[in-house]
């Protein structure tokens, strides 16, 4: 149709992104069943599609937190803090922290480009968090406001990759945005693997030799990637491995990119989030020891504002000339939007003790945090009761991640399909159930080894009869295989 | 980078001078900064348009709509508009991830917009939602680039995203020049000439971008030349990147925006015929919602493999905010004859705009009265881009201190009034002359003193340097 010079193409790397492909053939395969649904209803033996497969709180039904929408109601409608008619729809709090926020703004309006790194005042109520929440000092100037982690996580393999010859530590299996990113700009990823047997933990001699091995290649491995909690892996790593992973850092150099967006979410007694930042300053380094950048997001946690495009990273231990070019990069895009950098505040330094609203907020995040801990339970029992599946405790994020342990007959069947096994069980289910998942190969899963990531978000109400079906489906499928 | 160190330049310093006069009001001859340099509405005193932010605020938080106390802070119109949207978002959950070309029944709603400014079909299925135009343009040109062999015709003077996008995408950037005796016509002749050559050099020229109206130039394009370079696009085999983010900036009577699809359509070029791609934002305009990072693109005249390639890149980062896709729809669909808020949004609207004229008037004969300066007028955008003719003296000084004359000149101005502008040589252009941009954004009442500041040192300056 347009002759010459096209088709427009991508950088040639772009389709060696098999993981990005796998994940992205499931959409276009779910997309087709809505389609189907909504031609023919009542065509499948269930009446909707269970959506387990993006990490997306709200389209499930999860609440936003009142406080938080409050606050960013009245800082879009300035003009209702002048109202009197405006306390009978707004708590006192929230305009109080509105009228805080909007006195902080250029022009005294949410409209107007802010510095690149985000308005000063909701970084000094980010950095203010960051210190309350670790016990260490954190500094607004290390702060940077961006459209969500993603953005942040492109700024930074922008920063850190000069060439293919720039090696960035991932972990397998992992979310595919890192590799994804590592590739676009034009770096070499080095997987590392964790171990599915040892709860998803970190091996360190195992993280060592895959950077000895990329070192003889001829890399230089600039950074190493940590997710914790995982996605999707869902594990939360116990101190003495972050410990051990600090120290491994520091030792070779490496820029620690810590990806801890899930840091609220933990669901077991026995493990906490602690930030690698606190973990490096608790064993006596600072900024001159080791570089981390920390990532945030309001996507997750509790308040599950993925639409907002809200979140920050932490950039600690790098000279004032990296942190120029950071800037720098950050103003190519101008600012960050204003929506996303209040909410970020908001998360990072919520109602108080003594606030007005402050029980009422305690309440609805308690109530989130529950229900997901419940579900998370609920799932990973589930997935373990069946026949050749074993699945890992959910110990935080929001993901359940079992493995199957397919009979050879069915990995026969998928490859004369011409599918990897993980997307043909993952499409049989959708089929028979309408469950939607992501096969573990979207996620770079250890070779061999097959999985499905399946958020545990769907409300515990669509939970309980989506097991039944998912149980009733796996038997039949083992059966015929 | 360095194109976009100019700009860089002057803030930290201006920043310096700003935090100077807090702690020592007297120490300047001045006693505020005024800031001519960003495209930055509402930090001036700016308003934004009610109607939008009614609906945003009631988006932001739906549960008002379920209580009766709202109808007394808002109005009904705005009520209703909130209730249409939160329909068209799934569970009406304004915090969820929405499609990665942004929420369908937003984009269907842009596309009438379209639609009904052009006289010509436009598809929801086209439409990207982005944070702002400036990602979409990202996109396009990591789409568009594969190798430093790749060139992008720019108009110079240019908005320097242009350059630094190209750059980062390992890409050439293949410059042409407006005219700045013709108003900063863009000649297709001129095109031509810059096309042979890079393609002499081994370039495959893959696209054009035509700002319109333009920035910093802020000349609005006639029908015919638009025209011409539509056919100029169809005979290269070139795609057309149509940057119209001041589409609602138009001061002068006898010129009017016709977006290049239009344009397209109207000489009977459907589809099939002619890869294009329309960059629209809620920062310009009379909304100004510069923090609110909302815009979009129209991709019309891609086959269905490039389409795809879009959407992956789109997929990327998921989606763009669903605050700026939210206001997107809205600026293209803003209150019509009959609806409450109609007429008091029709005050507001033409209440800027015509401020805006006023202003981009006086600046200009401001500009045009002091001499060694020639300034075209700002037919629409948001900027004059008067040129310097500066003393053979005052070249010399600038070299001296290590600076280009345009920028020397630039800070000597800060240095003396407290008005920021942007060196011309950040926006590139003709070798051997000098310019600087200044918006006509400060407010009415404080235009008076900026110019009698801005007479008073460029008087001064040519006394210094006279020949």
């Amino acid at each position: 149709i347009i002759g010459h010079s096209l088709p427009v193409n991508l950088k040639k790397h772009w389709f060696d992104c098999t993981i990005f492909l796998s994940a992205y053939a499931g959409f276009r395969v779910i997309q087709r069943l809505e389609q189907e649904m909504e031609k023919s209803p009542g065509s499948r033996p269930f009446p909707e599609i269970t959506y387990c497969n993006l990490g997306n709180p709200q389209a499930l039904g999860q609440r936003p937190i009142t406080f938080f929408r409050e606050v960013l109601s009245l800082c879009d409608n300035p003009a209702l803090l002048r109202r009197d008619e405006t306390r009978m729809l707004f708590s006192p709090c929230a305009i109080n922290r509105a009228r805080k926020i909007i006195e902080s703004m250029p022009g005294r309006n949410s409209g107007a480009y802010t510095n690149s790194q985000g308005i000063r005042s909701l970084r000094e109520a980010v950095a203010s968090g960051i210190a309350a929440r670790d016990g260490f000092p954190s500094r607004p100037e290390d702060i940077f406001l961006t459209d969500g982690a993603s953005s942040a996580i492109n700024l930074s393999m922008q920063i850190l990759i000069r060439s293919q010859e720039d090696g960035v530590l991932c972990p397998l299996p992992e979310y595919p945005l890192y590799s994804a990113s590592i590739i676009l700009h034009g770096g070499t990823m080095v997987p590392y693997n964790l171990s599915e047997d040892g709860d998803w933990g970190l091996e360190i001699f195992e993280v060592k030799r895959c950077l000895e091995e990329a070192r003889i290649a001829g890399l230089t491995v600039r950074a190493m990637v940590i997710i914790n909690p995982g996605n999707p892996t869902g594990q939360v790593l116990s101190v003495t491995n972050q410990e051990e992973i600090v120290e491994f850092c520091r030792k070779e150099g490496l820029v620690m990119l810590a990806d801890e967006v899930y840091q609220d979410n933990v669901y077991v007694e026995d493990r906490k989030f602690h930030s690698f930042k606190k973990v490096a300053r608790s064993l006596g380094y600072d900024e001159n020891d080791i570089s981390i950048v920390s990532f945030h997001s309001v996507s997750m946690g509790f308040s599950g504002e993925c639409g907002r495009r809200g979140g920050y990273m932490e950039i600690c231990g790098f000279g004032d000339d990296v942190m120029d070019e950071i800037r720098k990069v950050a103003s190519v895009t101008l600012c960050p939007n204003i929506g996303g950098q209040i909410l970020t505040s908001l998360a990072m330094d919520p109602p108080k003790l003594g606030d007005g609203c402050f029980e009422n907020f305690m309440a609805e995040k308690e109530d989130i945090r529950l229900s997901l801990a419940k579900r998370a339970k609920t799932l990973a029992s589930a997935f373990s009761s069946l026949e050749g599946m074993t699945c890992n405790r959910v110990e935080g994020a929001i993901y359940a991640f079992p493995r199957i342990h397919l009979p050879a007959a069915a990995i026969k069947a998928a490859k004369a399909e011409g599918m990897s096994p993980d997307l043909f069980y993952a499409c049989r289910l959708l089929d028979a159930t309408g469950i939607a998942v992501v096969p573990g190969s979207g996620f770079h899963q250890a070779t061999g080894t097959w999985h499905i990531r399946c958020t545990i978000l769907p409300g515990e109400d669509k939970i309980k009869v989506m097991i039944p079906r998912l149980k009733e489906f796996h038997e039949s499928f083992m059966n015929e295989f | 980078m360095s194109n976009t160190e100019y700009q860089l330049v002057l803030l930290p310093y201006s920043t310096n001078l700003e935090q100077e006069l807090h702690k020592n009001p007297e120490s300047l001859p001045f006693d505020e900064i005024l800031y001519c340099n960003i495209g930055n509405p509402h930090s001036l005193g700016q308003q934004p348009v009610t109607f939008f932010r009614e609906v945003l605020s009631l988006c932001d938080h739906p549960a008002l709509l379920d209580k009766s106390e709202t109808h007394a802070l808002y109005s009904s119109d705005a009520i209703e508009r909130a209730w249409q949207i939160l329909e068209k978002i799934p569970g009406r959950a304004t915090g969820a991830y929405s499609h990665s070309q942004g929420v369908k029944g937003l984009r269907d709603e842009i596309a009438a917009g379209i639609a009904a400014r052009d006289g010509f079909h436009a598809s929801g299925d086209n439409i990207f939602l982005t944070d702002g135009a400036s990602p979409a343009v990202h996109m396009m040109m990591q789409l568009l680039i594969r190798s430093e062999k790749d060139g992008i015709l720019c108009p110079l003077p240019q908005y320097p995203l242009y350059s630094a996008s190209i750059a980062l995408h390992g890409g050439s950037f293949v410059p042409y020049f407006l005219d700045e005796e013709t108003g900063w016509g863009l000649e297709v002749d001129e095109l031509k000439k810059q096309v042979d050559e890079a393609r002499s050099k081994g370039i495959t020229v893959r696209a054009l971008v035509v700002i319109n109206p333009g920035n910093p130039t802020g000349q609005v394009l006639a029908e015919e030349n638009q025209k011409k370079i539509v056919e100029f696009c169809k005979n290269e085999g070139l795609v057309l990147l149509a940057d119209e983010v001041y589409q609602e900036n138009i001061y002068v009577e006898d010129k009017q925006f016709h977006s290049f699809k239009k344009i397209a359509r109207s000489m009977g070029y459907t589809d099939d015929d002619l890869p294009l791609v329309s960059f629209q934002s809620v920062s310009k305009g009379y909304y100004g919602e510069c923090g609110k990072r909302g815009g979009y693109m129209e991709v019309t005249g891609f086959n269905a493999d490039v389409r795809e390639q879009i959407y992956k890149v789109a997929s990327v980062n998921l989606c763009s905010n669903i605050s700026g896709q939210i206001l997107s729809s809205l600026i293209m669909n803003p209150p019509k004859v009959g609806d409450e808020s109609y007429e008091s949004f029709m005050v507001e609207r033409d209440g800027i705009i015509s401020s805006l004229a006023r202003r981009a008037k006086a600046l200009e004969e401001a500009f045009n009265s002091l001499e060694g300066i020639t300034c075209n007028k700002a037919e629409g955008a948001m900027y004059l881009f008067p040129r310097l003719h500066l003393p053979q003296k005052a070249i010399g000084a600038a070299q001296a201190a290590g600076a280009a004359p345009d920028a020397y000149y630039a800070l000597r101005l800060l240095q003396a009034t407290g008005i920021v502008v942007v060196p011309g040589s950040g926006f590139g252009q003709a070798p051997g002359t000098y310019h600087f941009r200044c918006t006509i954004l400060p407010q009415e009442d404080k235009i008076p003193a900026i110019i009698s500041r801005f007479k008073e040192f460029h008087e001064k300056f040519m006394d210094e340097f006279r020949d």
